[in-house]
């Protein structure tokens, strides 16, 4: 997002470390952000499991797991759309009309479910070009435009099936999506997200796509004079975030076995946040994608844990909020203090001789 | 109305704005009051529609059901506009408002014989300290203000929702005094609409009339060169969310007046409302242009559809895809004038030359 470009470029990834070059090259595989955020769901994790009854139990990773997995198939677009300088807000409300359109093409199409699924996806994709086109074709602000289509798309899904649900899908495909691996407590689900977030992560650090990505978050124009097609790789972003929130809402349909036109509401701020709490940049040019996986299974972790606890649902709220603050007055302030101790140390040393 | 440039991707990581030519006062401010009158337009429009289709539309007691409903929103709109002329956002106010209209029920609640005055007074000042700490954030930390706001919109309302713990407030806890403050009106208008216009009219002469409300679209049209011409942005910008803060603190007091029955709930999701009321209403998302008039216009205009579709008989599911549709409409629209206005300007200088 533009806003306060005051100081230059004081994003949320790494501390002191700040080459771009040598943050996001794949010598680098971790950056101090996504050390410290790995490091931060580490201890999560053990405190977690020392101090909450119930939370190390197959079952509940099982459950934590699953109410992840929206979140971290909306965070791996969206993170590439970042890294670019763009944001999508659209993208809960795709995932709510991707449901709806599923539940009312399933209740009268009589198409098979399969087909669907492939009709959903797609429908994703197309809904995700309409914001590309906005944002790039017209030379649009993606946050201004996201926004309309946030209450368009999701206007649109109440349109779709009123305040009406589909429920009755079929037992077999309600149980397979949340079926655990055979012997584990790990849901099946986690695969695809996985091989998923492979294809993301290669593209975006192994791929000249994804340096282009970079080069184009940190300066559109000297991206353009590289030879970068700025708009073109926007909005197949754009695309790919809508297909993406397709299977979302395939996946949030089926598992709860509802299609609603208020399904994943307000979802959108909560990818952004995990997407900024994993290290990517508001401004763009800076993030990986690793971070971003270990900043939603942060996320996931600690409001799974503190539910244990007891502390009511919403109250969580608190939680996130503070952990997006954290994540990035802390860096800066680290930063300051650390620029702070070396021009003292310079001083002593000029005044030492 | 895009100021800032004529470039596709509008990044200020990225190139300072080309040299795209920049209209002079007059013309800007011709296009402004082209954008209230269209926005008028299309309000007579509506009404027109509307009151042809059931004529008791304009009957008095549905105007003041409209204006009642609508003064809440302008009243955001207008903190929403402080801030993103200065190319800012504040996404907390949703939430500002809900702990607000909380927080002066639980007032009521502790100390029953409280006078409104000092209730609106707390409230407002409430309101106040949490656009401090927005305001604070954003100057320590020095990143965008999406991203802290983003932040506090969890925090606030985690704060409420823990404050609240499942607890609600009804009217008959609250005085009636208070409540009339709610509903009352004055010589046909609703006392909540006369206020909103009062903030209105006063922010609007404000950033007109005043030098640090004109250094405002200073700072959001190029912060640097703002900063260069001696203009304390870290401190406007600290006031401007102080002002929002404030604002949306009123809006929770008046909130609490017209509703009288209060949970933690209160006011969630109305940030994305209240910025698209601003965008509808001509304030560039990328700050430097847009006035609170048309804003307020534009919050009205929000409100309006609702009523209206419902009166036309349409689908109230409808609502909310003709919100977003007019987001895009209206951002388009800018879009146009702006590239139409660059070109006039290029033909005139090469003209004049």
């Amino acid at each position: 997002m533009a806003h306060d470009s005051l100081t230059p470029a004081p994003p949320a990834g790494g501390g002191a470390v700040r080459e771009p070059g040598r943050r996001v090259g794949l010598g680098a595989p971790l950056g101090s952000w996504d050390a410290a955020i790995v490091a931060g769901l580490v201890v999560a994790v053990l405190v977690a499991g020392a101090a909450v009854p119930n939370f190390a139990t197959g079952r509940n990773a099982q459950f934590l797991l699953l109410d992840l997995v929206p979140l971290a198939l909306l965070a791996l677009p969206m993170t590439l759309i970042v890294v670019t300088g763009e944001i999508d807000l659209s993208v809960a409300s795709m995932v709510g009309l991707c449901s709806t359109l599923m539940g009312q093409l399933w209740l009268s199409s009589g198409l098979s479910l399969e087909l669907i699924c492939v009709l959903v996806v797609l429908l994703g994709a197309l809904l995700g070009a309409v914001n590309g086109v906005f944002v790039t074709g017209f030379g649009l602000p993606s946050l201004a435009v996201t926004i309309g289509t946030l209450a368009l798309y999701r206007g649109l899904s109440f349109v779709v099936l009123g305040d009406q649900a589909v429920a009755d899908f079929p037992a077999g495909w309600t149980a397979a999506v949340v079926r655990p691996m055979p012997g584990t407590s790990i849901p099946v689900m986690v695969v695809p997200v996985l091989l998923l977030a492979l294809v993301f992560g290669v593209v975006l650090h192994a791929t000249p796509v994804g340096r282009a990505l970079y080069a184009m978050g940190n300066n559109a124009e000297a991206a353009t004079f590289a030879g970068v097609s700025v708009a073109r790789t926007k909005f197949w972003l754009f695309v790919a975030s809508g297909a993406v929130c397709g299977l979302a809402g395939l996946f949030w349909t089926l598992r709860y076995a509802s299609a609603r036109g208020d399904n994943a509401t307000g979802l959108e701020l909560t990818v952004v946040t995990a997407v900024l709490l994993g290290g990517v940049s508001i401004f763009g040019g800076r993030g990986r994608l690793l971070g971003v996986v270990a900043g939603v299974l942060l996320l996931g972790v600690v409001r799974n844990a503190l539910q244990l606890a007891d502390v009511d649902a919403n109250a969580l709220t608190i939680v996130t909020g503070t952990l997006l603050i954290a994540s990035v007055v802390l860096p800066n302030a680290v930063g300051d203090a650390r620029a702070r101790l070396h021009r003292r140390r310079q001083r002593a040393q000029v005044a030492a001789p | 109305m895009s100021r800032t440039d004529a470039g596709v991707t509008e990044r200020p990581t990225g190139a300072p704005p080309a040299g795209a030519g920049r209209p002079g006062r007059g013309l800007t401010e011709r296009l402004l009051a082209v954008r209230e009158l269209s926005l008028l337009l299309a309000l007579g429009a509506l009404v027109l529609v509307t009151t042809l289709h059931n004529d008791r539309f304009l009957s008095s007691q549905s105007v003041k059901d409209l204006l009642l409903g609508c003064a809440i929103l302008v009243i955001l709109a207008v903190g929403q506009t402080l801030v993103i002329v200065t190319r800012n956002v504040d996404l907390s106010v949703g939430s500002i408002l809900g702990l607000v209209a909380f927080a002066t029920g639980e007032l009521f609640l502790a100390a029953p014989g409280t006078p409104w005055p000092v209730a609106l007074v707390t409230g407002v000042a409430l309101g106040a300290v949490c656009g401090a700490v927005n305001g604070g954030l954003i100057a320590v930390a020095r990143v965008p203000a999406l991203v802290i706001t983003l932040g506090t919109l969890y925090a606030f309302r985690g704060v409420d929702y823990y404050w609240a713990a499942g607890q609600q407030i009804n009217a008959a806890d609250m005085p009636r005094s208070f409540l009339r403050l709610g509903n009352q009106t004055l010589l046909g208008v609703p006392v909540l609409f006369l206020v909103a216009l009062v903030v209105v009219a006063v922010a609007g002469f404000y950033l007109r009339s005043f030098r640090s409300g004109r250094e405002l679209y200073a700072i959001g049209s190029e912060p640097t060169a703002a900063r260069l011409s001696g203009i304390p942005v870290g401190r406007r910008v600290f006031a401007v969310f102080v002002a929002s803060g404030a604002l949306a603190g009123l809006a929770g007091v008046l909130y609490a007046a017209r509703f009288g029955t209060l949970d933690a709930a209160a006011g969630t999701g109305l940030e994305l409302q209240v910025v698209a009321a601003a965008v509808v209403g001509g304030v560039a998302i990328f700050g430097g242009s847009g006035s609170v008039y048309g804003a307020a216009l534009g919050a009205v205009l929000l409100t309006m559809i609702g009523s209206s579709l419902a009166v036309l008989r349409i689908d109230p599911f409808w609502q909310q895809a003709v919100v977003g549709a007019l987001i895009l409409a209206a951002i388009g629209l800018d879009r146009l004038l702006a590239l139409r206005m660059a070109a006039r300007l290029r033909g005139r200088s090469a003209h004049g030359a």
